[in-house]
């Protein structure tokens, strides 16, 4: 892999990796035909993030070298990050950035060229490839919310740096509501009696599809970390979401790159609290409980491990390879079951000789997403469905 | 006016007396060499020289010339005491360290001989601050024997290039490696590190270099940790001079330039790390 990012593109792509280091402490770097792909996930594997930025992005992209398979890679956030580490610096002084990987270096070389024929050149090591994915399609949420990144970032701007999360809902008047969210214990106590909330009428939104009443808790941070991307690159952002418990998918989208960022959101137990709360969320709980349960059993806990799959992509077959863009858009993926889907993946992955270990992880992995997935017949026409994945 | 009384004393009486009208003409100077607690002071008619070591690797001298002060009077050859230069610095900057702008803190340094304290006597706006700092035993520095004739490579650099560089080392790497070299890659810095190495190259026709005099391609590395701490000397500074002698000693000096446009100097030396290892580039 190889490509070449001049101008105002590396402050772009610097600050992408900004908002991703919110989220993951390993950076999954994958050149696809379709453009390179910087993917995290978190920890707890509550938060996922990708970036795809398109060939067009780049003054030059080869995702492999002629007659060779693209290799991926997964590095530490911190070493990619002290690359791109003060954006200031990289808006003032670097020309170009040239990234390469594979050829005869066992590094991933990443170099700046910058002002005064200075040069700088990080050979980041590496590790063996892993893709990372996690299956979600915004198509499939009922809500959709869309509105310049600046409305939305001021909209959190307000809320103290501490606070963890945030609830979003729609309030009367189709009014869009952010409150800071507070835990049942913290909101017992008087001393963190305080709740801010915002309110943003529907006129700032360029697209507002909810129901009044729904609402969603998920994590600031991870969520200022998309904002303050996309408000640098003064994008649109969206917010695609459906009962509470059930991941929200925020995406930005530009010609040259997309963004979608899949964060956990509190399940509908959490949100009930009975905690002193303000008029609107008890208005909008009714609601939100009859909207829910049908998914309640699936989707209990407000971990989006079950959504994700990180996969041993170094089984060349077929199969393996054509996963990574299912992985962004379900709709690509043959119509079939998840159950013969991933069985298929085991008995191909068993089949090939030498195959290391991993192959156990991969069908664990498959396991568990697959025990919640079987229950309601509702996921799997979603599979098949067609979908605006890639948007 | 009791408080002053030690100005009414002659001024035969010290061995030492300064007077400055802008004390961040000094202060600024020694915050470039603090590092270590405790500082070797060395004054003749020329001037001041301060010293600060560590490691017995390392070792920082920042000079204020005398026609930095207004006044300077040395009344023996050379006087010498070693001070805590963090409380020498913290005194100085009493009324402050960013004043307002148009005010400036004035200064009267006194000193009577061994065995005596360092008298401060700091004026801003008719307010008078007078601090006694108690002086130890001098201690005997290093002696770099760095001699120009024996310097092999020398660059001259504008600190802005480097700024960035030496702010951004990667610290988890042991050693800075210098490679000065009359061919490719000319200067570059490079750091060895836990996510992978990182090199930073300056051609030698780069708009950053005043000047480019290397005869022999030189490899040699520095414990980080030891010059790190230069970073506080290159931020202030306007330019910088790279030497590396014959033994792989390291110069580095700064030329620093003060509120009224004075020139000063801060130069720091520092020992090689072990050989470079022949398989590693």
């Amino acid at each position: 892999m190889r490509c070449l990012v001049t101008g105002g593109n590396v402050k772009v792509l610097g600050k992408a990796v900004h908002s991703l280091s919110r989220i993951g402490d390993e950076l999954y770097l994958e050149p696809l035909e379709d453009g390179l792909s910087l993917r995290t996930v978190n920890s707890s594997r509550s938060a996922y993030a990708c970036f795809l930025f398109a060939p067009l992005f780049f003054q030059q992209y080869q995702a492999a070298a002629p007659g060779q398979e693209a290799l991926r890679c997964k590095i530490l956030m911190k070493s990619f990050l002290a690359v791109f580490r003060s954006l200031a610096t990289v808006e003032r002084s670097v020309e170009k950035c040239c990234i390469s990987l594979g050829g005869r270096s066992s590094r991933l070389v990443v170099q700046l060229h910058c002002r005064y024929g200075v040069r700088k050149t990080h050979n980041l090591s590496f590790q063996d490839c892993e893709s990372l994915q996690a299956v979600f399609d915004p198509a499939l949420c009922s809500n959709v919310l869309r509105a310049p990144a600046r409305v939305l970032g001021e909209a959190v701007l307000p809320f103290p740096p501490a606070l963890a999360e945030v609830t979003l809902g729609i309030g009367c008047g189709r009014r869009v509501i952010l409150r800071s969210y507070q835990e049942e214990e913290e909101a017992d106590s008087t001393v963190k009696a305080m709740v801010t909330e915002m309110s943003i009428g529907e006129e700032d939104f360029q697209q507002l599809q909810a129901q009044e009443g729904v609402a969603i808790t998920f994590c600031l941070k991870e969520f200022r970390g998309l904002l303050s991307f996309a408000e640098s690159a003064n994008l649109s952002l969206s917010v695609h979401f459906d009962a509470p418990g059930r991941p929200a998918i925020f995406a930005v989208k530009d010609s040259l790159l997309d963004g979608h960022f899949v964060l956990a959101t509190l399940s509908e137990s959490d949100l009930h609290s009975p905690a002193p709360r303000s008029p609107e969320l008890r208005r909008l709980a009714p609601p939100l409980q009859a909207h829910s349960t049908p998914h309640l059993d699936d989707f209990a806990n407000d971990d989006i491990d079950s959504y994700m799959i990180a996969m041993e992509t170094t089984v060349d077959s077929e199969g393996s390879r054509a996963v990574p863009s299912t992985s962004l858009s379900p709709g690509l993926r043959p119509p079939c079951s998840p159950g013969p889907y991933s069985e298929d993946n085991g008995a191909e992955a068993s089949t090939q000789p030498g195959t290391p270990p991993p192959k156990k992880f991969r069908s664990l992995f498959f396991g568990s997403i697959l025990a919640p997935a079987h229950s309601p017949p509702g996921p799997s026409p979603v599979l098949a469905e067609d979908s605006e994945g890639e948007g | 006016m009791p408080l002053l009384t030690p100005q009414i004393q002659d001024e035969n009486d010290y061995s030492l007396v300064a007077s400055l009208d802008n004390v961040r003409n000094l202060s600024t100077i020694l915050k470039a060499i603090h590092f270590r607690e405790h500082a070797t002071c060395f004054a003749t008619k020329n001037g001041i020289k301060v010293t600060v070591e560590n490691a017995k690797c390392v070792q920082a001298n920042a000079f204020i010339q005398a026609g930095i002060f207004q006044e300077f009077i040395v009344q023996e050859e050379s006087v010498t005491f070693r001070i805590n230069l963090t409380i020498f610095l913290d005194c100085l900057s009493i009324f402050g360290s960013s004043p307002m702008p148009g005010t400036l803190t004035a200064l009267r340094m006194c000193y009577q001989g061994y065995g005596y304290p360092l008298m401060l006597f700091l004026e801003e706006g008719g307010v008078v601050t007078v601090c006694k700092i108690n002086t130890q035993e001098p201690e005997e520095t290093l002696d770099f024997d760095f001699c120009s004739t024996n310097v092999i490579n020398k660059i001259i650099l504008q600190s802005e290039g480097l700024r960035e560089a030496f702010s951004e080392l990667d610290m988890t790497s042991e050693v800075l490696q210098i490679t000065m070299s009359p061919d490719k890659p000319y200067f570059r810095l490079s750091t060895f590190g836990n996510a992978g190495s990182s090199h930073l190259d300056y051609p030698k026709d780069s708009d950053l270099m005043e000047s480019f005099h290397c005869n022999q391609t030189q490899v040699n590395r520095y414990k980080i940790s030891l010059l790190k701490p230069s970073t506080k000397a290159l931020v202030l500074s306007c330019k910088v001079s790279i030497r590396t002698d014959n033994r792989g000693f390291l110069s580095l000096q700064y030329m620093i330039r003060n509120e009224d446009g004075q020139i000063c100097f801060v130069e720091y030396y520092c020992c090689p790390d072990e050989e470079v290892p022949e398989s590693e580039s």
